[in-house]
């Protein structure tokens, strides 16, 4: 009962991927829904064109003028990227989000893969299940600043506690050392739930007779993880780190409310040095160009993933 | 568009010379309405409203909508409004920003009003009025109210170290050994075992009260954190001021003085930078953990509003000059260039910057108002508080103040100047390396 009912999942994406063959196939059907097709894809279409084509658009054209928004843009073709190459300010926000991303993304992964294990194996109950997903309903900003004056150097509470254990307090946001690791762990906090529930969905979707057999031949519980949970998973698994990863590049909130770029320039990822260069410093053409070239990062890390961890396609058939 | 821009501007002038004749009748559009009005500081916002409400009693036509967004996201929010068309007819502006908004044609010139209603200039304290001219020599705004340094002090604390009121108000400064500024620093530093930052034997990495508290590293102007002792020496910011076109922090008068600074965290007399990120230093000194901060005039109520701490307010130290030194910063309001209402606009920001009004701002013993009568009736509402304010109005009457540093590009100056400052504040370069940062700063004037 059980095995047929986590079956169809499975059997039903096999259909799904059949059929873009199918009606490449029929070319007279094709044509035939495309009018109604054009009609429920319009929605979305309209809010995509005209919120993300149309800035993009405009964002590549601006990166190659300068533009201080009051007055007319002037291009200036590559002067701009000319300039970010020499401009040791983009180099150390490349650096600091790495850093950033890298402590984000693996931490993130393990506890969430973690937790989706718990929820699948221990934690049947609805609310707890739920519990796991509050961080994520909080908003980013609201996140940022719980935390930001928990870990206050002064007041916060946690520097009590450190200074009751004998410890001296800690400039969670003020030290340059810590800036960082303290922003990517509670983005790590904030995130780890819903991460969770994405992989949790995943591993809900591996057919339970694999695991049944696995039992049947004696293989021990780290062994079934590894030969089959794994690799099973392996496409929700590639799916979850290259949404994770590009919104981790793009961390600016927490940033933005707690350090600004501080202290020094430890915390000036790029997302907000951009910010910085256009909406502080009013210099927009230059803010777009690196706007640009995150575009073009983000876009080759994704594909890199995609190609290596082979997210498209499925070891289930 | 242009057009209809056109006749406004007609009839603004129209109206213009109908309401100096005292006649009520005028036809135009844009003398009537609400006008809408923006300001950053929520401490000021009751005396404003008051002078919304007379306004409008003296001029029913016109409506004053007032809002106030802080000072976080005051600007780019103007930016945005300027594009999108729905920025406020007036607006509060600050030095450090009106000479970009100025060139970029965002700002009404007012220069005919003032004449035509003979705004008389000469009421202003000293040099506040001329402040607000463009590098195009037009008027684009008209002062309201400003400010300058003092430092505020525990009494409790300058007590139990034996210290006496005279003593704080007769400080000296250099930047070799600090002066009697430093002395009195030292001694009012305490560590966590009681012992004084002078006695032998002080843990300086184990202190209790800072002798002076830290703001942060000061960015480009250094406002409250070090312009006050730093432009003792002689130095100031720019080759000129306002609208100068070359920044002087490679002056090594400039950088003995940062490195005296950045020395006191050294020391263990002033907290670490690190440890600024978050609490406002105002709040730190109110639990107790510093025993002066310098700090602006516009912090008088915040500082004297804290229960259980009496608070003193000394003038900043003489320097080797033999001069004491503050920064002096003004606000101004301003018109956008865009209003639908520029009559109505003009006669707000005339009756803002009269009497009538800083008269009532004044009476909230909040901040000072531009006009000088007006200035001398704060200075009588804080003494009436019980506030003595002398620290901040000595600096104006012996001309010991100098200009906050107009220049172009401030906002990119201040981008390299503030992880330039913060690193050296930190320990972790030394004053030295402000050279390299000045010379990005200029190289953004060629």
């Amino acid at each position: 009962m059980m095995t047929t009912l986590t079956k169809n999942p499975a059997a039903s994406s096999d259909q799904r991927s059949a059929r873009p063959g199918r009606i490449r196939r029929g070319g007279l059907r094709r044509y035939g829904d495309l009018k109604i097709a054009l009609f429920f894809i319009a929605p979305a279409m309209i809010g995509f064109v005209l919120f993300y084509v149309v800035p993009t658009i405009r964002g590549i054209y601006l990166s190659f003028t300068e533009y201080n928004i009051l007055g007319d843009p002037e291009w200036v073709g590559l002067d701009n990227y000319a300039a970010i190459a020499k401009d040791p300010l983009f180099w150390n926000s490349l650096a600091v989000t790495g850093q950033y991303v890298l402590m984000n993304i693996v931490l993130q992964t393990v506890l969430a893969l973690g937790l989706a294990l718990l929820m699948d194996r221990v934690a049947k109950s609805t609310l707890v299940r739920g519990a796991l997903l509050l961080p994520y309903l909080m908003s980013n900003v609201i996140a940022a600043l719980l935390w930001f004056w928990m870990l206050d150097y002064q007041i916060g509470i946690v520097n009590q506690f450190i200074e009751w254990a004998g410890l001296p307090r800690v400039a969670f946001f003020g030290s340059e050392e810590w800036a960082i690791p303290t922003q990517a762990l509670i983005n790590t906090w904030r995130h780890m739930g819903y991460t969770a529930l994405l992989i949790f969905a995943g591993l809900q979707a591996i057919p339970q007779h694999l695991y049944e057999v696995a039992k049947l031949d004696g293989a021990s519980p780290f062994q079934t993880f590894r030969k089959i949970t794994m690799p099973l998973l392996r496409p929700v698994l590639v799916l979850v780190l290259v949404v994770t990863v590009i919104g981790s590049f793009q961390v600016f909130d927490t940033v933005a409310v707690t350090t600004q770029g501080g202290p020094v320039n430890a915390t000036r990822v790029i997302q907000y040095y951009i910010y910085q260069r256009a909406f502080t410093e009013s210099d927009f053409g230059y803010g777009s160009a690196i706007a640009v070239i995150l575009f073009l990062i983000l876009a080759l890390v994704a594909f890199i993933q995609m190609k290596f961890l082979k997210g498209n396609e499925s070891d289930l058939d | 568009m242009k057009k209809s821009l056109g006749t406004v501007a007609v009839a603004a002038a129209m109206a213009l010379s109908l309401s100096a004749c005292g006649g009520s009748g005028s036809s135009a559009e844009s003398a009537k309405g609400e006008v809408s009005y923006w300001l950053w500081d929520a401490n000021q916002l009751p005396a404003y409203q008051q002078c919304a409400d007379d306004f409008t009693k003296a001029n029913p036509d016109i409506k004053v909508k007032i809002t106030q967004r802080g000072w976080d996201d005051y600007w780019s929010t103007l930016t945005n409004g300027f594009v999108g068309g729905t920025a406020p007819d007036v607006f509060t502006n600050h030095l450090g920003r009106y000479g970009e908004l100025a060139e970029n044609k965002q700002l009404l010139p007012i220069d005919d009003a003032v004449k035509k209603d003979n705004v008389d200039l000469a009421a202003y304290n000293e040099g506040l009025a001329d402040l607000w001219v463009g590098q195009d020599g037009k008027r684009y705004g008209l002062p309201k109210d400003w400010d300058t340094i003092g430092l505020f002090y525990n009494k409790a604390m300058l007590t139990k170290a034996g210290i006496s009121e005279d003593q704080m108000k007769n400080l000296t400064w250099n930047p070799q050994d600090g002066g009697t500024y430093e002395k009195v620093i030292a001694h009012l530093t305490v560590d966590k075992s009681g012992k004084r930052g002078d006695e032998a034997g002080f843990d300086k990495n184990n202190v209790a009260v800072y002798g002076l508290g830290l703001n942060g590293g000061g960015d480009s102007s250094g406002q409250t954190e070090w312009s006050y002792f730093a432009n003792t020496t002689g130095w100031s910011h720019t080759d000129k001021n306002p609208w100068g076109t070359h920044y002087n922090y490679d002056d090594p008068k400039f950088q003995a003085s940062i490195d005296w600074f950045a020395g006191l965290v050294k020391k263990g007399y002033m907290p670490k930078l690190e440890s600024t990120v978050g609490a406002a230093m105002a709040d730190t000194f109110a639990a107790g953990k510093s025993a002066i901060n310098a700090h602006g005039s516009w912090m008088v109520g915040q500082y004297t509003g804290y229960k259980g701490i009496e608070v003193g307010i000394a003038p900043t130290p003489t320097g080797p000059e033999g001069k004491r030194a503050s920064m002096f910063n003004g606000l101004a309001d301003s018109i956008w260039a865009g209003t639908k209402k520029k009559d109505a606009a003009i006669k707000w920001v005339e009756y803002l910057a009269s009497a009538s009004c800083q008269d009532v701002v004044a009476s909230k013993a909040v901040v000072f108002p531009a006009l000088k009568a007006s200035s001398d009736k704060a200075a009588a509402a804080f003494k009436a508080k019980g506030v003595d304010v002398t620290a901040f109005t000595e600096h104006v009457k012996n001309k010991t103040t100098f200009l906050y540093p107009i220049t172009d590009n401030t906002a990119k100056v201040k981008g390299i100047m503030e992880p330039a400052m913060d690193a050296v504040v930190s320990g972790k370069q030394p004053a030295s390396s402000l050279t390299e940062a000045n010379n990005q700063v200029n190289a953004l004037f060629k």
